[in-house]
């Protein structure tokens, strides 16, 4: 049955895909690698190139298309040799990226979604891809361009025409830039305020240095005793977590970090890994340390590839100083760090998503129990944190649990960082002690004028002006960073439905409310939006919603529903206002003209019934 | 290998160590609706039908392990309300227009609708998804606006048939079952693998050729009994 | 009402096969019992055409694939206390909704027509044309649910339904104690 689909594949290409596959040793849960690499090189992922790597990895071609067919950043339609990345996200939006769209669909003569009939660029849409504090920005293949206009649109269409490469749009000089020149040429930073523990200047190797001479149950009651909690959203004990796969018997244990920030408005670890790679670094070899774990796997999100050689660099310099790979500080511990890329899906954000992802499966959220700190990556105890938690547990380390647990408030100790963007002044990150009030953080961003925010983005909660007194930390406001800020001009039903589209993308398919649910909460706010809502429809968006919530397997589908719930609560009006009452029980919600509309213009007639000042 | 015991819906229900909660209500005679777990195969959690209260939190009883001493809610009507939805979700997926479905009748997803007491899948808009039907093979059809993405015939043809003829491909709302090949007949597929039998697709996706309507309707599984009344008879032996 | 009054009862057929009236009928000699309870209003029963006065219950067959379709549904919600919908069409849109499923392109409605009286592979129509009669109703983008256009206080599913169920629900409503269908009366075919 393979080898049929093999037929057909021209011999350099499958010369490229069996070289690909054989620089991974053929490792079929190095898929993502592979089917990325094939990408880059082919375009896309054909079916008889499906057939070749299936039949290299010892897998059915239906398994390599699950993966294939799974990530938005793998194609199985031919792309162009430059593909363009507008980020969709709601700030990009309104910050003008539907003119910057169709400027680059003017210069490059072809729509979105399209690609020119020559094979030279891709124009598509992608969801936020971390540079909301400079929006409008986009991809193009592995490089950002950000704060874009449609006057710069143009100029690149034409540059990216006349055969430059999208490496030299940043700069002519690129490749003889340093890793880091290159990463901050093409994003800023953007550090607005910085706390004790992450963005002032840290010691380099100090906590390392301290753990390599402590007993790792020393080194996880340190942790447990500083009070820091995973700082991606979920707020589970870090410590607790190093714990229970320190207390997993087995062989391997393995230390991964998340760096797949994809909650819309969300930036802070870019600045991080931009900033601190070697403290994420750092903080990882001390948990592989604490929990006795030989291997790690950072797996940063397709969108922030720009960052690939930056990461690289810092994990090889690491190596070649002995603070990688075999007796780490002369002691009998070795622990290494691979670095996994994604492709283009929210939902490896979620640990158990995550984990399939770097398995080389599609990023599906596993079942549990189990859980991954006793059986996670391949089966074996596995610790995943945030990139920010990672960077405190090297500074707790140096610092001590007390230093770190002085900070913020009870509950919520330490720092945490804010990636604030939308309408305000100053957007970037703000690294500030738990327990700060909404109104604070917009005061020191420049948003006071601000009519809502979406704090902890999508998934987040959504309040208005009445709430800003409340706090943020894990008992009130809980957020993985984003705080997104909206003036009063905004539209709150345009940025729920687009947040609801943006689940509706993200959704990976695998239980139904998730998959199904979402679809239909979004096509309801659609009504809204278009006025052809009932009434009874507030009551509907509540109940599916909470169905939703209820039934679905991970942590998507639970919080899927809750920018149509916060702003049903904060924002009643919104919605109040655009209802249509059934007139004697006739549903002012079916439009009887636009239904006809085809038909007229088929039929080149009007209406006997509708047309006329028809009465009985 | 000990056991021990909890309830469901206030019943005592024993149990051993490492039991799913259906597992343990299957042996008892209490049936926990279900679409996408089927005997015999692996434990997928998708469909959520399954979904009971445990402790306070919604879990599928079919992957989520029985504990001492929980009280688990199973037929309640909120828990009910519940599965109604999901069932209806599907309903308005694909195109389950039951009066021209061959297997209306052998219907498990409909059967689950008449014992949830659905009188209309009328709640949701329809997705009306317009996907090609696949009729390449000889003995087999695969009309996959009726899929359920259960993924019984996936996991019957690795586990069972060895074979591995059917996968998941696509995500969120596109994801779907499809075929290891160009199509079914590009496939190892045959009419005698379990994966194909009348027991494996819950709906009427995966169509033996040659005997539609062999059993008219009216006469059918589900029109001489509710969906899950052998597991409840096992209670009354 | 009154005890004397007989409950008036109106009838139609919108995007449907007929089956449904023809299931009306399937009550048999209940039938004689139900008719001292009610009369018969406009209904292709009766063959009157306009309501002559308003009705206890009106019974719709069929979904709404055309604008006659919506024209006579919003007549009926207008002229009736309560609106069944009976059968599969007229809740859920049924066999003629099949076409919204299968008009995808950007023109669905002008894909549905040209495969139906040019393109078809069966098609057999000496004018070469799509029928476009001043008489014809203008058909709708897709096909409706009953539910859609106008609120429905009662459906009754099946395709047909069985004579048992209409008469079931009739009875109980006329009676005033209708509370839901038997679960062994649920049938969607």
């Amino acid at each position: 049955m393979d080898t049929t689909s093999e037929q057909g594949l021209p011999p350099d290409e499958a010369e490229r895909i069996a070289a690909i596959c054989e620089g991974v040793g053929d490792d079929p849960h190095r898929m993502l690698d592979i089917l990325r690499a094939v990408q880059d090189e082919l375009r896309w992922i054909s079916p008889a190139a499906m057939g070749l790597i299936a039949s290299r990895t010892g897998l059915s071609r239906i398994a390599v298309e699950g993966v294939a067919s799974f990530y938005a950043f793998l194609s199985q339609a031919p792309k162009g040799r430059v593909t363009i990345r507008l980020c969709d996200d709601i700030v990009d939006r309104f910050a003008g990226m539907p003119e910057v769209a169709a400027a680059f669909e003017a210069a490059l003569g072809i729509k979105v979604g399209e690609t020119s009939a020559d094979g030279a660029v891709s124009l598509e849409y992608t969801p936020c891809i971390g540079l909301c504090d400079q929006a409008p920005a986009a991809m193009i293949n592995d490089v950002v361009l950000t704060g874009l206009t449609p006057g710069r649109a143009g100029d690149i269409a034409a540059a990216l025409k006349a055969g430059q490469s999208p490496e030299e749009l940043i700069a002519q000089d690129f490749l003889d830039l340093t890793p880091h020149e290159r990463a901050t040429r093409q994003v800023e930073n953007n550090i607005r305020h910085a706390g004790a523990s992450l963005l002032s200047p840290v010691p380099d190797g100090a906590g390392l240095a301290k753990a390599l001479d402590m007993d790792p149950v020393r080194i996880i009651a340190e942790i447990e005793a500083s009070g820091l909690r995973g700082c991606g959203g979920a707020g589970f004990g870090t410590g607790r977590k190093w714990r229970f796969a320190a207390e997993t018997e087995a062989e391997r244990r393995i230390i991964i970090c998340n760096a797949d920030e994809g909650e819309p408005g969300t930036f802070k670890d870019r600045v991080l890994l931009t900033e601190r790679p070697h403290l994420l670094a750092e903080g990882m070899t001390i948990a592989a340390r604490a929990v006795g774990a030989s291997e790690g796997i950072l797996y940063l999100r397709g969108e922030y590839v720009y960052l690939r050689d930056l990461i690289e660099e810092v994990l090889q310099d690491r190596r070649d100083r002995g603070l990688l790979g075999q007796g780490i500080g002369g002691q009998d511990f070795d622990f290494d760090i691979r670095l996994q890329l994604g492709a283009g899906a929210y939902i490896c954000g979620e640990e158990g998503a995550l984990i399939s992802s770097c398995e080389g499966l599609p990023g599906e959220p596993k079942t549990r129990p189990p859980f991954p700190v006793t059986q996670g990556y391949l089966g074996l105890p596995t610790v995943v944190n945030n990139v920010e938690t990672f960077c405190h547990a090297a500074r707790i380390l140096d610092q001590g649990a007390q230093w770190f647990s002085d900070m913020g408030h009870a509950g919520s100790h330490g720092t945490k960082l804010f990636s604030v963007s939308g309408d305000c002044l100053r957007p970037g990150v703000y690294e500030l002690s738990y327990g700060l009030s909404v109104r604070e953080l917009l005061a020191m961003a420049g948003g006071e004028d601000a009519a809502a925010v979406a704090v902890g983005g999508a998934s987040g909660t959504m309040i208005a002006r009445d709430q800003f007194d409340r706090c943020l930390s894990f008992d009130d406001l809980a957020t993985g960073g984003s705080v997104v800020v909206f003036n009063g001009s905004r539209n709150i039903l345009e940025i729920v439905e687009y947040y609801m589209s943006f689940f509706v993308h993200e959704s990976c398919g695998f239980c139904t409310p998730c998959r199904v649910g979402n679809v239909f909460l979004h096509k309801a706010i659609g009504k809204f939006r278009k006025g052809l809502a009932n009434p009874e429809d507030i009551e509907y968006l509540k109940d599916l919603s909470g169905t939703i919530i209820e039934t679905s397997r991970c942590g998507l589908g639970t919080t899927s529903p809750k920018p149509i719930l916060t702003t049903l609560e904060n924002f009643p009006l919104v919605y109040a206002a655009t209802v249509k009452p059934s007139k004697d029980r006739i549903r002012a919600s079916f439009d009887i003209q636009s239904a006809i509309d085809d038909a007229r213009h088929m039929a080149k007639r009007g209406s006997e019934i509708f047309d006329e000042d028809y009465s009985e | 290998m000990t056991g021990f015991t909890f309830t469901i819906d206030g019943v005592e229900v024993a149990a051993k160590d490492g039991q799913t909660i259906m597992e343990a209500a299957d042996a008892a005679g209490i049936y926990i609706p279900r679409l996408c777990d089927h005997e015999g195969l692996r434990h997928q959690g998708a469909c959520r039908v399954c979904t009971v209260k445990a402790g306070g939190r919604s879990v599928a009883a079919c992957t989520q392990p029985a504990a001492p001493d929980q009280a688990v809610e199973n037929e309640t009507p909120h828990v009910t309300k519940l599965r109604r939805d999901l069932v209806e979700m599907l309903f308005h997926e694909g195109n389950h227009l039951c009066p021209i479905c061959e297997a209306s009748g052998n219907c498990e997803l409909q059967a689950m609708a008449y014992r949830l007491d659905m009188t209309q899948p009328t709640r949701f808009p329809y997705l009306e998804p317009c996907r090609p039907l696949d009729a390449s093979h000889p003995d087999i059809a695969l009309d996959t606006n009726r899929c359920i993405t259960c993924g019984r015939c996936i996991r019957a043809s690795e586990e069972v048939d060895g074979k591995g003829v059917f996968g998941y491909v696509g995500r969120g709302i596109h994801r779907r079952v499809a075929v290891n090949g160009a199509d079914l007949a590009d496939t190892n597929a045959a009419i005698t693998d379990f994966a194909i039998s009348k027991e494996v697709c819950p709906v009427g996706c995966i169509i033996r050729k040659g005997e539609g309507f062999a059993i008219p309707i009216g006469e059918r599984e589900f029109d001489k009994g509710l969906i899950g009344h052998e597991i409840e008879e096992k209670k009354r032996d | 009402m009154t005890e004397l009054r007989k409950a008036r009862i109106a009838t139609a057929s919108l995007a449907g096969c007929f089956g449904c009236h023809m299931a009306i009928l399937d009550i048999d000699e209940r039938l004689i019992e139900l008719m001292k309870l009610v009369e018969v209003d406009r209904s292709p029963l009766t063959d009157i055409k306009r309501f002559t006065r308003r009705c206890d219950i009106g019974i719709i067959e069929g979904g709404c694939a055309n604008e006659e379709n919506v024209h006579v549904l919003r007549d009926f919600r207008r002229n009736c206390d309560v609106l069944i919908a009976i059968g599969q069409c007229a809740i859920m849109g049924g066999l003629p909704a099949m076409r919204n499923a299968i008009m995808h392109s950007d023109a669905p409605l002008r894909e549905c027509l040209e495969e139906a009286f040019l393109t078809g592979r069966y098609i057999r129509n000496t004018t070469h044309q799509v029928p476009n009669d001043p008489a014809l109703p203008l058909l709708l983008d897709e096909v409706y649910p009953c539910s859609e256009v106008v609120e429905i206080d009662y459906n009754i599913p099946g395709c047909a339904p069985s004579g048992d169920i209409i008469y079931e629900t009739l009875a109980g409503l006329l009676a005033g104690k209708f509370s839901g269908f038997e679960r062994h009366r649920i049938r969607f075919d």
